[in-house]
């Protein structure tokens, strides 16, 4: 395994008129060569706003990136995301990280015909002709499964349905063939027989390009189909990160045994009961001391409303934010 | 868009038709046409020989068919007060009406544009402020009241432009800076809303994460989708220059048809109000028409209705 991306301690603050939002508050997590990474948690938990800092993709102000790093380490000697200059910046986004982002409709410019919308990636990073960007974006359209490409070329964004415009977003994000290809809920806003082939899409092309994903989601559903590893966040930190497999059979953490819980099962008869987590997610306008999901969980003692958790070891590849041992059914030690 | 140009082209006609029918039931509407239009000191032979010689007797079915056939071929009638056809005066007079609507826009556009779009781009900056602070005057300070300050201050006092007529290549500035004024604060201001709002919708976020310059997304994805708003406002507003300078060009004494307007008001000259009232509908409603293509040619929205 080689990490190509750590993220360390990152912080993120939007300075807004009702206060200040922590919305990111010390994330840190590595991405592998062409793994696929799941994030999954509640609306709010700060999910995108990490993404997005990485590349310098929120809106500043009022956003804020208070500290972190984000280093590509391929790069010799490695760089940290966070501190590039602009125009190194710009050479990353596109370029060797690729976006794909949840509501297609609006993220496609609508006076822009869907190939022009292609080929100004090619033409930036690749410096290819314009003939040549031409070429290389017909062949893009068809290998993500657009009939007609030719045609569809000239095309604009309302011309197509919802999930063809999906597979053109994932068309530029894929165009300059990344390293990294991040998905902030790519199927969300699409029908569910649409979602699935978007899901399959993405596995295609991570079989045949090699790209390490991060895929965003609700929906520990798809995650058990999709991903190598999930990394779990509540209220702007990590709560716990495993091997999907490990997650979903030994959760360690009270708030993902909630998240595994709230799914609804295939296999159960009755599929109106579904179990929500209790309570509401954390306030993000008042500075935490203690452990965010303190508030919610049925294991929390004094130190959980004194303290915040940091990330442990509880096995290969394991780590919880958690003072209690689920297994042993008591507080752990350190 | 074939489709579409050619419903909007039967909208305008319609709505000609429709301007048609109430400047003929206008007149009638108010009882005798004939005493409408004669002088107050008319005699009432007098009244009877010009009715006969209208064809006011005549029924009304058959009046409007009349009316209609010579409103083809441009024909409105004889002026009252010139005893000439109506619409030959009216065309004389539109090069000064357009030259005044059109240095008005061009001020606008030239001023507004760019303030709107600084303001856009910087919100809060020193541009901003002035752009917003003329956004407000032009839409606030009465025309006339703005007109007379500026006849006093730069035509009397300073002597910098003529305070009337049409004789001298400045005349048109201060007339025209005073009815494009409105029009520039509110493009100002559309254009800043138009920017801001471009500026966060989703399509620009992913531009961003294309990695493309700057300038890039400013000019190819920001201003396209700017301009969109702008060609209608600007089409409209041009319109109602053209069709509402009776004020202006009477307190500058401009010799375009709204100054023409107002005389034959004055002369109780029905013909020739008729003829203003309806070329003056025509012209609107082409630019309408004009802006809806140009509207088009913008927005594949529009052009490709699938
Ligand atoms: N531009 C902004 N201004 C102010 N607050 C913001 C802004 N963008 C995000 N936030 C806040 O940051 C917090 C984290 O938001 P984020 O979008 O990362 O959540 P998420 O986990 O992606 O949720 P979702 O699943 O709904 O997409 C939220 O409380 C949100 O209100
Ligand atoms: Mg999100």
């Amino acid at each position: 395994m080689t990490t190509i991306l750590q993220v360390e301690n990152l912080v993120t603050r939007f300075y807004t008129l009702d206060g200040v939002v922590y919305a990111v508050n010390g994330v840190s997590f590595n991405l592998q060569k062409g793994e696929t990474l799941a994030i999954v948690g509640e609306s709010g938990s700060g999910k995108s706003v990490t993404m997005m800092s990485i590349l310098g993709l929120i809106p500043i102000p009022p956003g804020k990136i208070e500290s972190g790093e984000a280093g590509l380490l391929l790069d010799d000697p490695p760089r940290d995301l966070l501190r590039l200059s602009p125009p190194e910046l710009r050479r990353v986004r596109g370029g060797r990280i690729g976006f794909v982002f949840q509501d297609p409709i609006s993220s496609l410019n609508p006076v822009l015909t869907i190939g022009e919308q292609i080929t100004e990636s090619l033409t930036k990073h690749l410096g290819l002709s314009r003939e040549k960007a031409k070429a290389q974006t017909i062949k893009l359209l068809g290998y993500v499964g657009i009939s007609d490409p030719e045609l569809r070329y000239k095309n604009y964004p309302h011309q197509f349905s919802g999930g063809m415009r999906q597979r053109v977003m994932i068309a530029i994000a894929i165009a300059c063939s990344p390293e990294i290809v991040i998905a902030d809920e790519p199927t969300t806003a699409l029908d569910v027989t649409i979602q699935a082939q978007i899901v399959e899409l993405f596995q295609r092309l991570q079989k045949e390009m090699g790209m390490a994903i991060i895929w965003i989601t609700h929906d520990l559903g798809v995650v058990a189909g999709i991903a190598d590893r999930v990394l779990v966040m509540y209220g702007g930190r990590v709560a716990e990160v495993a091997l999907v497999d490990d997650l979903y059979e030994l959760p360690q953490h009270p708030y993902t045994v909630g998240l595994l819980g709230a799914l609804p099962r295939l296999d159960a008869t009755d599929t109106k009961r579904l179990v929500s987590i209790q309570g509401t997610p954390p306030d993000l306008l008042v500075p935490l001391n203690h452990c965010p999901f303190a508030k919610r969980c049925e294991y929390a003692f004094e130190r959980c409303r004194a303290e915040i958790p940091a990330l442990r070891p509880v096995g290969a590849g394991h780590r919880v934010a958690c003072f209690y041992d689920l297994q042993k059914g008591k507080p752990r030690h350190d | 868009m074939q489709r579409y140009f050619i419903s909007k082209l039967g909208q305008s006609v319609l709505l000609l038709f429709g301007v048609l029918l109430l400047v003929f039931v206008m007149v009638r509407i108010t009882g005798d046409p004939a005493a409408l239009m004669m002088p107050r000191e008319a005699s009432p032979e007098d009244v009877e020989a010009f009715r006969e010689a209208m064809g006011f007797n005549r029924p009304l079915p058959l009046q409007f068919v009349d009316f209609l056939s010579g409103a083809i071929v441009g024909d409105f009638g004889n002026s009252l007060h010139f005893k000439t056809p109506a619409m030959p005066m009216v065309l004389a007079r539109l090069p000064a009406t357009v030259q005044l609507a059109g240095v008005g826009l061009l001020m606008a556009i030239v001023v507004g544009i760019p303030l709107g779009l600084v303001g856009g781009f910087t919100p809060g900056s020193l541009v901003d402020s002035v752009g917003r602070g003329l956004a407000l005057l032009g839409q606030s300070i009465p025309n006339f009241w703005l007109a007379l300050i500026m006849i006093l201050f730069f035509a009397v006092r300073l002597g910098w432009f003529p305070s009337f007529g049409r004789d001298y290549w400045n005349s048109v500035i201060m007339p025209a800076f005073v009815l494009g004024l409105p029009t520039m604060g509110q493009i100002v201001r559309l254009t800043r809303s138009a920017v801001l709002e471009i500026r966060g919708e989703d399509f620009i976020r992913t531009a961003n994460s294309k990695g493309l310059e700057p300038g890039t997304i400013y000019t190819k994805h920001v201003l396209r989708n700017v301009a969109i708003p702008l060609v209608s406002v600007i089409g409209v507003q041009f319109g109602y220059m053209l069709g509402g300078s009776i004020y202006i060009e009477t307190i500058f004494a401009w010799p375009g048809i709204g100054q023409l307007l107002e005389q034959s008001i004055g002369w109780r000259d029905f013909p020739l109000v008729q003829a203003i009232a309806i070329f003056t509908s025509l012209v609107v409603l082409a630019i309408n028409l004009f802006t809806d293509v140009a509207y088009a040619v913008i927005d594949p929205r529009i052009r490709y209705d699938t």
